[in-house]
């Protein structure tokens, strides 16, 4: 059966072009009116001088914000955080989500319920996550962690003060694992059988049969994960806010945090918007490379579906 | 890496006699077997229960007093009070509730109002260039919403929608819209398309097609993405901490009072968190499929 | 895959089923809340943006009285912790925002705002509300909170800051605290007394980022150490030996006998700790003893004496701050507003929380009358003197060893220092935290302070 996919657009007439595109337009207005229109009075904020605090101190200057980004210690700090607490929360929550996922993936007592909790940190509310990982799970006297840990002799550790980019890389695996696991467990359940099979056949060994079959097969879902896992994990802010405000002093904050910060509590208009500039030219860099590899995996897995 | 091994040491004795009947279970070599199997099954509730335990300490801390939630080691045994639920729930928390629920529940109505049509257009009666829109709405995806936080607020300040639940209605739904049209496009695609030609075959106007033929073999999937706008708007706290002060405050936003340590507050605050996570929750561990299939944007299935 | 889809079909069905079930929930309770949502236009709601400090919780508390006095008048409290409460209130005042009728702020931005044309002038309210008594507030505070001779906001509770410390403690080990101590020998007492394995911490000071946090404190040790942030010529001298030291001082002291997770404790974290007894001595605001000899929220109630502000080149060192409440000119409210401002700043609310609460909770040191008043006196007689006397002579100039172009104790009274300060106090606290030195900490402070004094510089 031929598909409507690949006819249609040959049928298309002229005429019936604008029939086609109205039910897009709205959705496409929409977005373009939220999102991209602000965005252009960012770009005009940040050629000018802007302090909240001091009216009239509105005036145009160029590229000078952009100059005091780029020198700006705090600001390539928090560039750095952002791509440890990304690449480390990502990493770390794919590693364990793949864990989950082949413990997942047979048949034993009680499987769902197993699943059922596994998925569970998902689903708490991210505010209320940051702040129980604060204050019940890392304070430093009446942490759950500090007492599982103090055989250890670790039982005493502000883990937020002496190590405040892993303890929000903690709350942030915590919480994104059940997604990866997730993906994993979907990407294990489409594995066709019969190239199982073959391999028992082939009386290849239980290592083998994983690196040679089964990661072959799951990769496309674990860069699926990763990349998605980026998109959200790039642009935390909750977790940072709810448990170390960035700090102590600037230790913890990650770029939306620091603009956020200098927007709010520093109220310098034209440098956070020359900030959230920078961050979209970046983001725009490196999601050009990611979308190639989404619309490899988007499309042709739709694609194929159809 | 045990986990592994054993994996497929569970796998490996399956004969291939049984095919028919690992197919009906969905894959081949899911099967209890031997000591192996049972240790295996132990290990995987000890890692389960290890993983959940912050979530069982919130619970078991919110049905204490608060002298009880700060003692070292921590206190299992207690007698349990619903004092903190009955402190939380008697402040000022439901306008807080009522507030997410409506910027939750008309945000996902205007995402599905407009991206129901939109992922038509993208799937079944494709227009050109249909890779630059999609491109386009999954770029937005990427833009750090900090980025135009400020022109926001000027913007609504400018028109008196500050503090004020439709702004964040209108916010939710620009958020949520880039991922509504993919999922749903992943729905459209499943279509059998041959209902499709059949009805145009006969002169059905396109919204005919879509409204009485495409949407009831599209309603699950529907419901899938509404229920992933639904989570993502309850959860949302960066539009809602600096676009409302008091009268359009939602749970997160409620939640941010706790960041004090003012006192003694932990139980109240397990408390808290507890019932604002419930109906997502509640609706997570229903869909839990169709949450992969939002979340992945219609990728996996 | 064809053996899938039963499955799938009945997943679908339970999603579906699920959706309606949230949806009808969230109908539900949007409309059990959406009476306040949705009624936004209604003109007789108070949107009122306060501090979370424990005096703010008592007037939220008590608005059933108000509103008994004033049917027809709604309150919204928004109530967050000093950082969080400043960035949401100065944003709204400054970009015209109009989301609030009544804002707390202090004695930093009251001039500098009502010159901007951002508050309304309180003095006719003031002059036109019968029993209110203008005159009656502390003159220090007055002052501060005047731009041209009138109140631009009212004080809610007035401050300085001055020494706590446990009786019962210093008499066990031996020790007596001078009627005017030195921060050396308050650093002695703090070694002395600190003990960990008690879980009682020698001295408790703040460390959490953000200038009305820990630089308030800071910047009295600094001041009365012979720092300063500018000189006349508005070249910062954060490099200078006397800054370095004092904050090394400070830094060295909390680090080693201060409170665990001092990087992380403001205002609110310490008074938890000093009133579960976790700390020999506290050096912060006067406003503590509202809670601090209150036994109902204290384990230490009558426990502690209180000295004046340690010093050491200075006589006196104490900072002048004070909570007070504003009306933004863009509220559409200003009558109203008035009324609950007034309200909760007469010495009849003061009256209502003694009677209430008890005379230790009542919001300080903003009325001559409530330091009179007899029943105060009679449970504040450990610290209604030392306090009195710290907000009388707390010098809004002066209060550096060398000239300063600036006024301002605890802060800087300039626009610019909200993010210089944030900045600068950002660094401090990463060094409490032991993530930096204090030579790094003051190095990159110096650079921001020095941009900002740049500007003025070319002004001049």
């Amino acid at each position: 059966m031929s598909t409507l996919n690949t006819a249609a657009p040959t049928r298309a007439a002229r005429s019936g072009d604008w029939a086609r595109r109205a039910p897009l337009l709205p959705a496409l207005i929409f977005t373009v009116l939220l999102t991209q229109l602000p965005f252009l009075a960012t770009i005009w904020y940040s050629l000018g001088s802007w302090n909240l605090l001091r009216p009239g101190s509105q005036q145009f200057n160029g590229l000078a914000n952009y100059v005091a980004v780029f020198t700006d210690t705090q600001f390539l700090k928090a560039a750095l955080n952002t791509v440890v607490i990304t690449a480390g929360c990502v990493l770390v929550s794919m590693a364990l989500g793949i864990g989950f996922a082949l413990l997942l993936d047979r048949k034993f007592l009680g499987r769902g319920v197993v699943r059922t909790m596994l998925i569970t940190p998902f689903l708490i509310l991210p505010v209320a996550t940051a702040l129980l990982w604060k204050t019940t799970m890392l304070d430093p006297v009446f942490g759950l962690v500090g007492f599982a840990l103090s055989p250890f002799g670790l039982g005493e550790v502000d883990w937020a003060t002496q190590f405040p980019v892993a303890s929000i890389v903690a709350a942030l695996v915590w919480q994104w694992t059940p997604f990866m696991m997730l993906l994993v467990l979907a990407g294990l359940q489409s594995q066709g059988h019969d190239v199982l099979e073959a391999g028992q056949v082939d009386g290849a060994g239980a290592w083998q049969m994983f690196s040679f079959v089964t990661l072959p097969h799951l990769r496309r879902y674990i860069e699926l994960g990763v990349l998605l896992g980026s998109i959200y994990v790039v642009n935390t802010f909750d977790t940072i806010y709810m448990m170390t405000q960035g700090g102590p002093g600037t230790a913890s904050a990650n770029l939306p945090f620091t603009i956020y910060q200098r927007a709010f509590l520093g109220f310098d208009i034209g440098q956070s918007a020359a900030m959230g500039v920078v961050v979209v030219i970046g983001t725009i860099i490196v999601a050009m490379l990611a979308l190639r590899l989404i619309f490899r995996t988007f499309l042709s897995s739709q694609e194929q579906k159809s | 890496m045990t986990a592994t091994a054993d994996h497929a040491k569970t796998a490996r004795p399956v004969p291939p006699t049984t095919t028919g009947a690992a197919r009906k279970g969905g894959r081949p070599g899911r099967r209890k077997s031997g000591p192996g199997g049972r240790a295996l099954t132990v290990f995987t509730w000890a890692v389960a229960l290890v993983f959940i335990s912050p979530v069982l300490w919130m619970v078991l801390t919110a049905f204490k007093q608060e002298g009880d939630a700060y003692t070292d080691p921590p206190k299992v045994l207690f007698t349990p009070t619903l004092e903190q639920f009955g402190a939380v729930l008697g402040g000022d928390f439901l306008p807080y509730v009522g507030n997410s629920a409506i910027a939750t529940l008309f945000s996902t109505a205007l995402v599905l109002l407009l991206g129901v049509p939109a992922a038509y257009a993208l799937s079944i009666a494709p227009v050109r260039r249909t890779k630059d829109v999609l491109f386009f709405f999954i770029s937005t995806k990427m833009l750090p919403v900090v980025a135009v936080i400020v022109p926001l607020y000027v913007a609504a300040g400018r028109i008196r929608m500050l503090d004020n639940i439709w702004t964040l209605v209108l916010l939710y739904t620009a958020m949520n819209l880039p991922i509504a049209v993919w999922m749903l496009r992943s729905f459209f695609l499943e279509v059998p398309t041959g209902i499709i030609e059949a009805a145009r075959l006969e002169g059905a106007s396109l919204s005919r097609v879509l409204w009485s033929v495409m949407l009831p073999v599209m309603a699950p999937g529907i419901a899938a993405t509404a229920l992933i706008c639904m989570i993502f708007s309850w959860n949302e706290f960066f539009f809602a901490l600096n676009l409302t002060a008091a009268k359009a405050a939602t749970v997160p936003v409620f939640m941010t009072g706790f960041i004090t340590s003012e006192g003694l507050y932990w139980a109240q605050l397990s408390a808290a968190a507890t019932v604002v996570s419930l109906p997502i929750v509640i609706v997570g561990w229903v869909a839990q499929r169709q949450l992969v299939r939002g979340l992945s944007m219609g990728a996996v299935k | 895959m064809r053996d899938r889809i039963p499955r799938t079909g009945r997943a679908r069905r339970r999603v579906a089923a699920a959706t309606a079930a949230a949806v009808s929930g969230l109908v539900l309770l949007s409309g059990c809340a959406g009476a306040g949502a949705l009624g936004a236009g209604d003109s007789d709601r108070l949107v009122i943006a306060i501090v979370s400090n424990p005096q703010m919780q008592d007037a939220i508390a008590l608005q059933d009285r108000f509103a008994k006095e004033h049917p027809g008048i709604e309150l919204d409290f928004v109530s967050l912790p000093e950082n969080e409460a400043r960035a949401k209130i100065t944003t709204s005042v400054a970009t015209g925002g109009g989301e609030f009728d009544v804002v707390m702020i202090s004695n930093y931005e009251t001039a500098q705002w009502a010159e901007f044309g951002w508050l309304e002038n309180l003095q006719p309210h003031i002059d036109a509300t019968e029993g209110y008594d203008g005159e009656d507030f502390m003159p220090s505070i007055r002052d501060s909170l005047s731009y041209e001779d009138d109140m631009y906001s009212v004080p809610f509770y007035g401050e300085s800051s001055f020494l706590a410390y446990r009786e019962d403690l210093f008499e066990k080990a031996g020790l007596e605290m001078p009627e005017n101590p030195t921060w050396e020998e308050v650093a002695e007492f703090a070694a002395e007394l600190d003990d960990p394995d008690n879980g009682t911490a020698g001295i408790c000071l703040r460390g959490l980022p953000g200038w009305g946090e820990v630089l308030a404190p800071l910047n009295t040790v600094v001041n009365t150490s012979g720092g300063r942030w500018y000189d006349q010529e508005w070249n910062s001298r954060l490099s200078d030996p006397e800054f370095h030291d004092a904050v090394e001082f400070y830094v060295d002291l909390v680090r080693e006998h201060g409170q665990p997770g001092a990087a992380n404790s403001g205002f609110g974290d310490c008074l938890t700790h000093y009133s579960q007894g976790r700390a020999a001595m506290w050096y912060d605001a006067t406003a503590m003893v509202s809670t601090l000899e209150d036994p109902s929220s204290s384990e230490v109630a009558g426990k502690s004496g209180y000295a004046p502000a340690p010093v050491d080149q200075t006589d006196s060192s104490g900072w002048l701050y004070t909570w007070s409440l504003a009306i933004p000119t863009t509220s559409q409210n200003k009558d109203e507003a008035w009324d609950f401002v007034s309200w909760v700043t007469d010495p009849d609310y003061i009256e209502l929380v003694g009677e209430e609460y008890g005379w230790e909770r009542v919001p300080p040191g903003s009325r001559q009358s409530t330091f009179e008043h007899p029943e105060y006196q009679e449970v504040a007689g450990s610290y209604a003197d030392p306090m009195r006397a710290a907000i009388e002579t707390a010098a809004t100039d002066g209060a550096t060893v060398d000239p300063v172009p600036y006024t301002g104790i605890g802060f800087v009274a300039i626009p610019e220092f909200q993010d210089m300060g944030t900045r600068v106090s950002q660094q401090i606290s990463a060094a409490i935290a032991g993530q930096i030195t204090v030579e790094e900490a003051l190095e990159q402070s110096d650079e921001y302070v020095e941009a900002v004094g740049r500007t003025y510089r070319e002004e001049q």
